[in-house]
Formats: structure tokens, C-alpha cells, sequence
């Protein structure tokens, strides 16, 4: 499949009264046709300069990005604004215009494209179709929900046919409900439309949920990057495991005791793996934080474990657990 | 008070309202571009520009530091050659719209300043020109603030056309000063002060209303 986006040793340097700041630092990476890319690191790892580069509402000190083989930063301003036609983004405020209703709102980036008026309210009404706020047309952002009014920039990022939508920490503002709401719709668009979709987050949880790959951003490095499943199941670098591992697990009732961390991808979740481990080994484990749950009868998720203290107990622990098919890692 | 004042208090608030609609309307349709253009050029802007808006603003500042009736007595020769005169109604319309322009690129420009960042972030990742984001984002989004800021305007150019009085302009500023003033009619004084203070207070609420109604959020 075609690469939507080639990133070559992409660089953000700003320079502010003779400081120097490095938000990006030698990123390379592909985005290819169809898929949803996640981008995760905590905040000011330099995630959201890192998508702004992919419209170039930032230009970058050094590398190349590369929108279907075009070099972004080669684009005259005229140039650059017809391929912004192709690339939309959706925000974590919305901006929306307050001032504007729904429909003028999603009508705004054909208008921009120069289509003709009854052109222009036909399609946008397509579009409120597929984000489900047709009877909101006439109404002003104010009065929406902020679930609704996502909808809308939702609906106002697919007006203009794009080839890809940047989503820069879209759910953040949002509670986890309506947070579930705009991915489910998001992976629908992605879906139906065959829209490539970058994610940008600081929530891991968005990213299982809906990515297929991911990459970890880190101080401006790019730590990490690969299938979520894998990434999820086998972190390496420091900052991933940051990211995937539970963040707020009980105390260990002893600092000396190991820790492990067994992740459930895709086993059947009926089956009560605590109980019968208890029951076929006689050894006791401590759960610290258990974060799983079932999707479709399969269950997804991890669980940290305080180990007996006998290094014999935890070998006859682990080899249980790796027996059935669960990935096992040591926390710390 | 004669009936031959009550005729040209009547007067008098014609040609007050006419100084100040015309005035507010020629400083508003200068001063409102001044004032995209400060906005626009400030640093980080839409085409910021540092020597244009440096020179700019000096300008305007000069010109706002000068006191209006200081203003009225400079521009005495520009007046003349712009209306042919520099006494009565039309004349003063020209050194109210000067001392207004300035005040009113400065409104304009703290009202774009109010529109959110991320608005226009917005606008520019769906491809619009600056010149585009400006009639179709910024201005639009920031009427409500505009509207309110001409009201203070419009009420602030009612007041400095009474002073226009003291250099032979007309209204309501002409009158209290000629007949409340140097011929001791405290009547007329306080009836030219009391319609003043009345219709600064109409265009106030009337404007801080439509205000009110244009703002959707």
C-alpha cells in the first residue's frame, strides 16, 4: 500500500532570544494508506509540533516530510494551501466559530475551495449525516456538548474529501464515555471511507482502542514504533513502559518482592486465570492492579502481580502463566 | 428660556448627531483596516511584520497623545483645505474623524485580539489565504467585541464634538458654551449638559444591546 507520509530525520529547533529548544529530534517514519496511526508521549514530548509538521503549520529546522511523495517544505504558500485541501485536522478546543452556525460551520472548508453555494449546503448536510447532528444544522456551537461539537468538526474535517485527518488530542477535552463515542466514529469514517487517520494522545487507552500503529514520542525522540499489539504486550523502551503499565498500581506490600505483569491479548475471557493458577499450584499472588476487560467474549488487558518471596514459588508461578499464553514481563 | 434658544438647542442636536454619525462612520471605515492591519502584522500574526507595525503604532500613539483640543487648533489649515472652511458643523467633522482614527484602529485591533489562536490555527490547516482568514474568521468571531468597542467609540466621539464648540464647530458643545457659558445662562448650560449626558447614555445601552444580541457563545 502507498505511504501517505514519509518522514525523514524530521528536526524541530526553536529559537527564542539566542535559547535554543529541540521539540523534535531526527524522526523517521512512515504512515501508509488506510491505517490509524497513533502518536503518543506525555505532554511536551513534542507530540503536537511533531503533527503540526504534517500540514506544516510548522515548518521543520531539518529532515523532509513527505505528503504522497511531495516534500512539504518545497510548497509555495499558494501550493501549500491546495494540499492542505487534502489534509484536515480536528483540535482538542474544536474551533469551531462561535459566531457561525453548524451548517455554516462544516460549510466553511468548501467555501474556502471555492464550491458553489447549493453545492456547498448539500454536502455539508452529508456530512452531518454521518456524524449524526442533521437536526443541529440551524444551531449555534454554544449550544452543543462538547461530544457534539467534535461531531461537527468532525463532520467540517470530512467536508472537503481529505486523503488524511489529523486528530491533535480530539477526545481529550471529553469525559470517557463520549471519548468512546468519537473513536467508535472515528474508526467507522476510517472504515467506510478508507480515511487514514493520524491520532495524536497522551492516553494510551485511545490507542488500544482504536490504532493500529503506534508511535511513542519522548523528548522529541521517537522512542518507539509498531503494531499497538505488540507495543502493548512488549514494551522496550522506557518510555513505552511507562505508558502501557498501569499508572497508579497498589503499593507492594514488600519493596523487595518481584513484580511481574501478565497481559491478556485475545484469550478467552471466561476462563478465571487467578483461581486456577491458585488452584493448580498452591502459590498465592498479590494482584497490585488489574486493568482488563472483555471485548466480544475475548479479554484484552494487564495485570501486575506481587510474587511469594521463594524465587522457586515465582518459577512455578510464571511457567503457569506462560503456559497459557500470557505474555509475561517483569515490572522493574 | 426664549423661544429663539429652545429653536436652537433643536439645532443643536441635529448637528451634534450629525458631527458625531459622520465622523464615527468616516473613522471607523479608515481606522478599522489601521486597525486589522496592527493586528495582522504584530509579531506571530497572519503576516507579521515588524517595521510596518512599529511605524504604525508610533504613529498612532502620537496621534492618540495629543489632546483633542490641541488636535482642533493644529489641523485648523488641513480643515480649511479639506471642507473650504473651519468653522461651523461640516468642519468640525474633519478634526473629530482624526482624533477618532487612532482610537478606533486601537478598539479594533484589542477585538481581534480576543479571537482564539486555535480558531485561526483552524482556518489556516483548512487551507484559507491570510486575507481569507481575516473577513471569514477573525472579524466575524470578534463582531460582538467590535460592536461594543464602537459603542464606546461613537459615545466618546459625542463627547469630544462638544469641545468642537470652542473653536466655532456647532451642536449642542456651541451652544452651552456661547449662551451657558459667556452669557451666564445656567439654563441653557445645564439643559445642553443634560441632553449630552442623554444621548451618550441612548447610544451606549442601544449599542451594548446589539452587542449583546450578535454574540452567540
Amino acid at each position: 500500500m502507498a505511504n501517505v507520509y514519509d518522514l525523514q530525520n524530521v528536526s524541530k529547533v526553536y529559537r527564542n532570544e539566542g535559547k535554543e529548544f529541540t521539540a523534535l529530534r531526527d524522526v523517521s517514519l512512515s504512515i501508509s494508506e488506510g491505517e490509524i496511526f497513533g502518536i503518543i508521549g506525555m505532554s511536551g514530548a513534542g507530540k503536537s509540533t511533531l503533527v503540526r509538521t504534517l500540514n506544516r503549520l510548522e515548518d521543520v529546522t531539518g529532515g523532509t516530510v513527505r505528503f504522497y511523495d511531495k516534500d512539504l517544505a518545497l510548497l509555495s504558500q499558494r501550493e501549500l494551501r491546495k494540499v492542505r485541501h487534502s489534509i484536515s485536522m480536528i483540535f482538542q478546543s474544536f474551533n469551531l466559530l462561535g459566531q457561525r452556525t453548524v451548517i455554516q460551520n462544516v460549510e466553511q472548508p468548501l467555501r474556502i475551495a471555492g464550491i458553489p453555494k447549493a453545492q456547498r449546503y448539500k454536502k455539508a448536510l452529508e456530512m452531518l449525516e454521518i456524524v449524526g447532528l442533521t437536526d443541529k444544522q440551524n444551531v449555534y456551537p454554544a449550544r452543543l456538548s462538547g461530544g457534539q461539537r467534535q461531531r461537527v468538526a468532525i463532520a467540517r474535517a470530512l467536508a472537503s474529501d481529505p486523503k488524511v485527518l489529523l486528530c491533535d488530542e480530539a477526545t481529550s477535552a471529553l469525559d470517557p464515555k463520549i471519548t468512546g463515542e468519537i473513536l467508535d466514529l472515528l474508526k467507522k469514517i476510517n472504515e467506510e471511507r478508507k480515511l487514514t487517520i493520524v491520532i495524536i494522545t497522551h492516553e494510551m487507552s485511545v490507542v488500544e482502542k482504536i490504532c493500529d500503529r503506534v508511535a511513542i514520542i519522548d523528548e522529541g525522540n521517537l522512542a518507539e514504533i509498531g503494531e499497538v499489539r505488540e507495543v502493548f504486550r512488549n514494551p522496550k523502551s522506557a518510555a513505552a513502559k511507562k505508558l502501557v503499565f498501569p499508572s497508579n498500581p497498589f503499593e507492594a506490600s514488600d519493596p523487595s518482592r518481584n513484580l511481574i505483569r501478565i497481559v491478556f491479548d485475545g484469550l478467552a475471557s471466561e476462563r478465571p486465570f487467578i483461581a486456577d493458577m491458585v488452584e493448580q499450584t498452591g502459590k498465592k499472588v498479590n494482584i497490585l492492579s488489574a486493568n482488563t476487560r472483555s471485548v466480544g467474549g475475548i479479554g484484552y488487558g494487564q495485570m501486575v502481580l506481587e510474587l511469594p518471596e521463594s524465587a522457586a514459588d515465582q518459577d512455578i508461578i510464571i511457567d503457569f502463566f506462560v503456559k497459557n499464553g500470557l505474555s509475561v514481563s517483569e515490572v522493574n | 428660556m426664549s423661544e429663539y434658544i429652545i429653536e436652537a438647542i433643536k439645532n443643536g442636536v441635529i448637528e451634534t448627531l450629525i458631527m458625531t454619525f459622520f465622523s464615527s462612520l468616516i473613522a471607523y471605515i479608515i481606522g478599522l483596516p489601521l486597525g486589522v492591519i496592527l493586528y495582522s502584522t504584530s509579531g506571530g500574526r497572519l503576516l507579521a511584520n515588524r517595521p510596518v507595525n512599529v511605524l504604525l503604532g508610533t504613529l498612532i500613539n502620537i496621534m492618540r497623545s495629543l489632546p483633542f483640543l490641541i488636535l482642533l487648533v493644529l489641523l485648523i489649515p488641513f480643515t480649511r483645505f479639506v471642507t473650504g472652511s473651519s468653522i461651523g458643523t461640516v468642519a468640525s467633522i474633519v478634526p473629530l474623524t482624526v482624533g477618532t482614527i487612532p482610537i478606533v484602529a486601537r478598539m479594533v485591533e484589542s477585538s481581534l485580539e480576543e479571537v482564539q489562536p486555535g480558531i485561526i490555527e483552524a482556518a489556516e490547516s483548512m487551507g484559507a489565504s491570510p486575507l481569507y482568514i481575516i473577513v471569514h474568521f477573525i472579524l466575524p468571531e470578534a463582531t460582538p467585541s467590535l460592536l461594543h468597542g464602537a459603542a464606546i467609540n461613537v459615545a466618546t466621539v459625542l463627547g469630544y464634538s462638544a469641545m468642537a464648540g470652542v473653536i466655532g464647530g456647532g451642536g449642542l458643545g456651541a451652544i452651552a458654551l456661547q449662551y451657558g457659558y459667556y452669557r451666564y445662562q445656567k439654563d441653557v448650560l445645564w439643559t445642553t449638559v443634560a441632553l449630552l449626558v442623554i444621548l451618550v447614555m441612548i447610544i451606549q445601552e442601544s449599542g451594548g444591546l446589539i452587542a449583546k444580541r450578535t454574540r452567540k457563545i
